[in-house]
């Protein structure tokens, strides 16, 4: 390698340039001879570099990997304007004296400032401005006569440098502005391909170069000849409209270029530009090798910070490993089992290691070799869950060779990844340098990333079936003998010394797994879903014994788990993983040992509770009815800044969302205590509206936060008469899942359905544009030593990071919590 | 790194503490020392990246907002955009917030509710078409009569003589008797029935733009009036309310009326109430950040095309996000040098984005073995260069003999692909022969054959 760039230029080319960096003058329109080579002189000339692989360029010798192509120029017979330039061209006629040539201000001013009010009389000579208009996309006149290429640039030409960079026009001169001369791109930048048929098909910007050859070349005969005015000013225009769309084919006010099959050409704006454009698909982001693809699948058995690598992928991903004395033997013994797939000599060749040469490659493997090894146990890689939304997105694992087809994976990291197991499918990375795999695993390791910096709790906690596990076996009244406890923890595979007595309850179970120094107090979620249940309800742990209170979702919980953040404050990252870990194996271990299930007869509830509920329910439609009936009346209490309507409407929801609200009462003091509710109260899933809707009401189905207003004309459904206003017409479910929903009710369930569908796909495309704005305008910020907040160039946003240089990740909460140190 | 020392707030709370336990001056040092060594753990990184982690804390939750635009604020009743739309709203700077709204706050000498409506009255913006009872068109004589209701203009306290002063129309003539306004339109091919409304929509009393007022008392119990409209520099004017409380949600007009710190303060406010009314948690310090880099030139600037992102020094930075054909011609016109600063334009030039672990370079010496190790290690390496030089001498002998035999394959393989080459060259020369024959036959190309494909072959051999 040799030098860095560090800096990059823009500006104008000269004439001069273009023919300087050319390496051929074009000449012909034809591409190939008859025996299918590339012409000389023509837009494929072999001199500007190769395409085929086995060709060697004519100009620098290179092959297709290292000829960088070269440049060729064509001359145009009349020169045309740079299209992407035609509106400083007529800025610059706007401010240009149309006698002596200079710009018509004596003062410093932006090009386009002052063309927006153009002096009317030069400053220097007082002729008065003629008129100048452009006529999009490339033609001027002035006082209503055409001012053409030729003309401009005569003008141009006479404009002094000193008038040029006062108002910054400083890339070049303005007559380059015209074009005379054409530079004409490498072909290994519009590479032709070969169908199977035998047939060439050349790339979008060589049809659009041998058109502008051909008629340039005829304009240039019809000029030479002496041919009428009218067919060279035909000519002349059609050559500015071949140039202007080779640069540009989405000019506005003329017909895009096509190909053959309609399809509009690629110009080299439209290379660029976009989100495949040369800039943000080519340059920002990249394909790379090394990295696999398939489904993922749970495993708690592995550590959050380790990933299940298929056998197959291991065997084809591979990590690069230099042959050092200290290694040698070891790479010897890799050559031997078949755990590498090939060598590299220090000559740079790489051999595939097969059956046949294994045995002759061991006694030729010498320090300075690279031996490709498959991927191995403990080897450090990237996993990552599309859309990558956060950092957390993509995490560095340690890779355990395992059979079967799928990634496996810890459940407790499905939070920051987003992902569940209904099909997802994420993408690994082996990493190929030292320096890659040591900043892998000091700082994207998933143990270090637990405490998510978007809001200081941890993104890394149990989840679903580990909660409720943890949960149960927490509860008062849980009880086991030595034996059950330590064949739980075999189960689990937790090794851990178990203190010499009878009976263990389950709190002391799960104390085992927490650090000494661990003091906290808190509300657990079962607290505050079901009741107040001192014993179960407070989580008191003292010196990492748990005196009282569950463990679910409040304690250990991804996003919410106090006992994680307390953990972590601790200090010890690795401590931490190993809880995690721990925690959810035991979990899904006791549930596995004691089982749980559900049944349709779980939400059954005493007819009398039932009657009470049909009560509750009648009576909030009795007091909507009552209020449709004061609306007829006119008689309805009107709500400030509301139509009668619209206070009707929004007193029905809210009356109704009241009646919901009663019946939920109901049903949560009397549902019988089951696993559907073990679930609930531990906060593992679902909640009481859940509940609710299941065993009593769904209650009312909304569209746009309003009561279902649309369908036929005036009704919702032909089930209703024309102008019913009440709750069933609109909305509102009055059943429960369990006892079965009328046909109509289905219809308002499914209307409600597809609106959070509509809703999620055109909030995902808004909020994905905002992230790349945000991401655009805040990415150049960085801490410095310091501890100010700077952008790209030094400049300072905050002097003091945050106002107290806290970093919300090493924070609980967003809290440094001082008082835990007094 | 730099001299740490505790952020005011923290030295307070610590200072406080140590007073309420009257600790003496060895005790208090001590844990001052104890807590500024914890505190010095939880800094920032030098070089951490804040930006990007900025950009994605605050867009995370954007995803989970909901697009439904229209929520009632608390218990006032009126009706404010929330969620992701108001979130954009705020990010772009957009001039004016799509439902404006004030909270105005009340001195405590007009702490009743008659004042207060009388206050209220006085914010609400009353069109004529609020006073006016019925109108009557005379069309022939181009002739308007509006009754007007005398309590509703008493109760607001504007006088009916004042009426045909605030009503600014050009080309009519006004008077009033008794009770009816009387307009005269004075051209003769005047529409009459836009007249009506452009009169009816007209401004009488009250603040512009104020269209709602709802009186209420907050959760202090104290009057509170909330507004849908918004005017602060006019509200701020009226006798009895308190400048110094009351808002809006009008970030430009903050900004006009309490300047750009003001400004700062309303979008961290303003985006943070958005982010927790939907039950989403992002820390502060971001949205502090945001709200530094939208206001740290001394104006507000958007987040978007516009604003930061389509304003950065770098060319190559602003061309990679949008409008890639009109900054790469700006460029070229005005001579740009793009010093390759920031992170996208050291992406481009596949070179490492200065943040991070990017902005150091490693240098470094290996530290010095310790002596106890050091003695076992020699032993290791004595032994591993015997087992080597063993090891070396087979592998010797075994390599020749394996160079020998790759060497006699490698011939044979070349005597393979030549022989492969010249029948594959052999197959070519018949496919082209057909070939040209095929083409002559349909072009009309009548090149010198002969010239080319010597020139070809040369090439060739090249
Ligand atoms: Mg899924
Ligand atoms: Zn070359
Ligand atoms: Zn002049």
């Amino acid at each position: 390698m040799t030098g860095e760039i560090k800096a990059l230029g823009f500006g104008i080319l000269s004439p001069e340039e273009i023919r300087q960096m050319a390496t051929i003058r074009i000449v012909t329109s034809d591409l190939y001879d008859a025996d299918g080579y590339p012409v000389d002189g023509g837009v494929m000339d072999s001199r500007m570099g190769v395409i085929d692989p086995g060709m060697r360029c004519r100009t620098c010798g290179g092959n297709i990997d290292t000829c960088k192509g070269h440049f060729g120029y064509l001359e145009l017979a009349k020169p045309v304007v740079h299209v992407l330039f035609a509106k400083t061209v007529y800025n610059l006629l706007k401010v240009t004296c149309q006698k002596c040539g200079r710009i018509m201000t004596k003062e410093r001013a932006s090009l386009e400032e002052l063309a927006k009010s153009p002096p009317s009389k030069c400053p220097f000579c007082s002729t008065v401005h003629k008129k100048v208009s452009f006529v999009k996309p490339y033609s001027y006149n002035i006082d209503k006569k055409d001012f053409d290429a030729e003309k401009i640039r005569e003008l141009f030409e006479k404009i002094p440098d000193r008038d040029l960079k006062r108002i910054e026009f400083v890339g070049g001169r303005p007559e380059w502005l015209i074009l005379t001369l054409l530079p004409v791109s490498p072909v290994n930048s519009r590479p032709s391909i070969t169908l199977e048929t035998g047939e060439r098909s050349e790339d979008d910007l060589t049809h659009k170069l041998v058109d502008i050859v051909r008629i340039n070349q005829s304009l240039k005969e019809n000029i030479d000849i002496g041919a009428p005015e009218f067919i060279i000013s035909d000519l002349w225009e059609l050559v500015q409209y071949h140039v202007s769309t080779l640069f540009d084919n989405e000019l506005s006010g003329i017909p895009q270029a096509r190909h053959r099959s309609g399809r509009p050409l690629r110009g080299m704006v439209q290379r660029l530009k976009g989100k495949e454009g040369r800039i943000r698909g080519n340059l920002l982001g990249k394909r790379v090798n090394f990295s696999a693809r398939t489904v993922i699948s749970p495993d708690p058995m592995l550590s959050v910070n380790e990933v299940g690598v298929p056998e197959d992928v291991a065997s084809e991903l591979t990590i690069p490993e230099h042959v050092t004395p200290l290694n040698i033997e070891k790479m010897k013994k890799l050559i031997v089992e078949g755990k590498a797939s090939y060598l590299i000599r220090p000559d740079g060749r790489r051999i595939r290691v097969t059956d046949d040469n294994r045995g002759d490659l061991i006694l030729m493997l010498d320090k300075g070799w690279i031996v490709e090894r498959k991927l191995q146990d403990n080897d450090v890689v990237l996993f990552n869950r599309q859309p990558s939304l956060h950092k957390v997105s993509i995490m560095a694992h340690y890779a355990k060779i395992m059979p079967h087809k799928t990634f496996r994976m810890n459940p407790s990291v499905c939070p920051p990844y987003n992902a569940d197991f209904d099909g997802d499918e994420m993408n690994l990375h082996a990493l190929q340098t030292q320096e890659a795999r040591s900043e892998a695993s000091l700082l994207m390791d998933v143990k270090d990333n637990i405490i998510s910096p978007k809001f200081g709790g941890p993104l890394v906690g149990l989840d679903l079936d580990q909660i409720t596990g943890i949960s149960l076996l927490t509860k008062s009244g849980v009880e086991l003998s030595k034996e059950e406890t330590s064949d739980l923890l075999a189960a689990a595979g937790i090794d851990a010394k178990i203190p010499d007595k009878k009976k263990f309850s389950g709190r002391d179970i799960v104390s085992l797994l927490l650090p000494k120094e661990l003091n906290l107090d808190f509300k657990a979620n079962l607290w505050s879903s079901r009741n107040e249940d001192k014993n179960n309800g407070l989580v008191e742990i003292e010196n990492g014994q748990i005196k009282s209170g569950v463990i679910d979702k409040t304690a250990v919980g991804a996003f919410k788990g106090k006992i994680i953040n307390s953990i972590s404050a601790l200090g010890d990252n690795e401590k931490l993983r190993q809880f995690i870990d721990n925690a959810g194996r035991i979990g899904v271990a006791y549930l596995m040992k004691r089982g749980l299930t559900i049944g349709i007869s779980d939400l059954d509830l005493s007819d009398d509770i039932m009657k009470e509920i049909r009560k509750s329910v009648k009576y909030a439609e009795n007091k909507a009815n009552k209020l449709i009936a004061a609306y007829n009346e006119g008689t309805l209490k009107i709500l400030p800044g509301m139509t009668r309507k619209e206070s009707l409407e929004a007193q029905m929801l809210n009356t109704l969302a009241n009646g919901l609200n009663d019946v939920s009462k109901i049903v949560i003091k009397n549902v019988r205590y089951s696993d559907i509710i073990a679930m609930t109260e531990s906060g593992a899933k679902g909640s009481n509206i859940n509940t609710t809707q299941m065993a009593a009401c769904v209650g009312s189905e909304t569209i746009l936060g309003k009561r279902i207003q649309r369908g036929y004309m005036g009704r919702t459904l032909p089930h209703f008469k024309r102008g019913d206003l009440s709750a069933a017409s609109h909305g509102f479910v009055s059943r429960g899942f369990k006892e079965g929903l009328l046909p109509y009710e289905f219809f308002w369930n499914l209307m409600n359905g597809r609106e959070g569908l509509m809703d999620k796909s055109l909030r995902t495309r808004k909020s994905g544009y905002m992230q790349r704005r945000l991401i655009n305008s805040l990415q150049d910020l960085k801490v410095l030593d310091d501890l100010s907040i700077r952008g790209a160039m030094g400049e300072i946003v905050q002097f003091f990071a945050g106002e107290d240089g806290i970093d919300p990740s090493k924070s609980e909460w967003g809290k440094f919590v001082w008082e835990n140190y007094v | 790194m730099h001299d740490i020392k505790f952020p005011k707030k923290l030295d307070e709370e610590i200072g406080e503490y140590i007073k309420k336990n009257k600790l003496s001056g060895q005790k208090a040092k001590k844990l001052k020392e104890r807590i500024l060594e914890e505190y010095k753990k939880r800094l920032y990184y030098p070089e951490e990246p804040v930006g990007i982690i900025t950009a994605q804390s605050l867009s995370e939750p954007a995803t989970q907002m909901t697009m439904r635009t229209y929520h009632f604020a608390g218990t006032a009743g009126i009706q404010v955009t929330l969620g992701l739309p108001r979130l954009l709203e705020i990010f772009d700077a957009k001039k004016e917030p799509e439902t404006p709204t004030m909270t105005i706050y009340i001195d405590k000498k007009y702490q009743n509710e008659a004042k207060i409506t009388k206050i209220a009255g006085m914010i609400k913006e009353v069109k004529l078409k609020d006073v006016v009872t019925t109108s009557v068109m005379d069309i022939l004589n181009l002739v308007i009569k509006f009754k007007l209701n005398k309590e509703k203009l008493s109760d607001l306290g504007i006088e009916m003589k004042k009426i045909p002063s605030k009503v600014k129309l050009k080309n009519i003539d006004m008077s009033i008797e008794r009770d009816t306004l009387i307009v005269t339109a004075k051209k003769e091919n005047t529409n009459i029935h836009k007249l009506r409304y452009k009169i009816l929509e007209s401004h009488v009393s009250g603040i512009k733009n104020i269209s709602q007022v709802i009186v209420t008392k907050n959760e202090n119990a104290e009057w509170v009036i909330s507004t849908l409209g918004s005017n602060l520099k006019k509200v701020c004017e009226i006798e009895g309310v308190d400048p110094t409380r009351t808002t809006t949600n009008n970030i430009f007009e903050i900004y006009n009326v309490f300047g750009v710190e003001a400004a700062r303060n309303a979008i961290i406010k303003e985006a943070m109430h958005t982010i927790e009314e939907q039950g989403l948690g992002v820390d502060i310090r971001y949205v502090m950040l945001l709200a530094d880099l939208m206001t740290y030139k001394g104006t507000i600037m958007g987040i978007g095309r516009y604003g930061i992102a389509g304003n950065k020094p770098s060319v190559l930075a602003r061309a990679s996000f949008e409008e890639t054909k009109k900054h790469l011609v700006e460029a070229a016109i005005k001579g740009i040098k793009d010093t390759l600063e920031g992170s996208v334009e050291n992406i481009i030039m596949n070179k490492v984005a200065p943040m991070g672990t990017g902005s150091f370079t490693l240098v470094g010496k290996l530290p010095k073995m310790p002596e106890s190790l050091k003695k076992e290690y020699e032993k290791k390496a004595k032994k591993l260069a015997e087992d080597r030089e063993k090891a070396e001498i087979e592998r010797k002998r075994r390599i020749e003999d394996a160079l020998k035999a790759e060497q006699e394959e490698q011939q044979d393989i070349n005597d393979e692909e030549v022989r492969e080459e010249k029948e594959k060259d052999k197959a070519d020369n018949e496919i082209k022969s057909k070939e040209t024959k095929a083409k002559n036959k349909t072009t009309k190309a009548k090149t010198a054959k002969g010239e080319k494909k010597e020139t070809v072959q040369k090439n060739k051999k090249k």
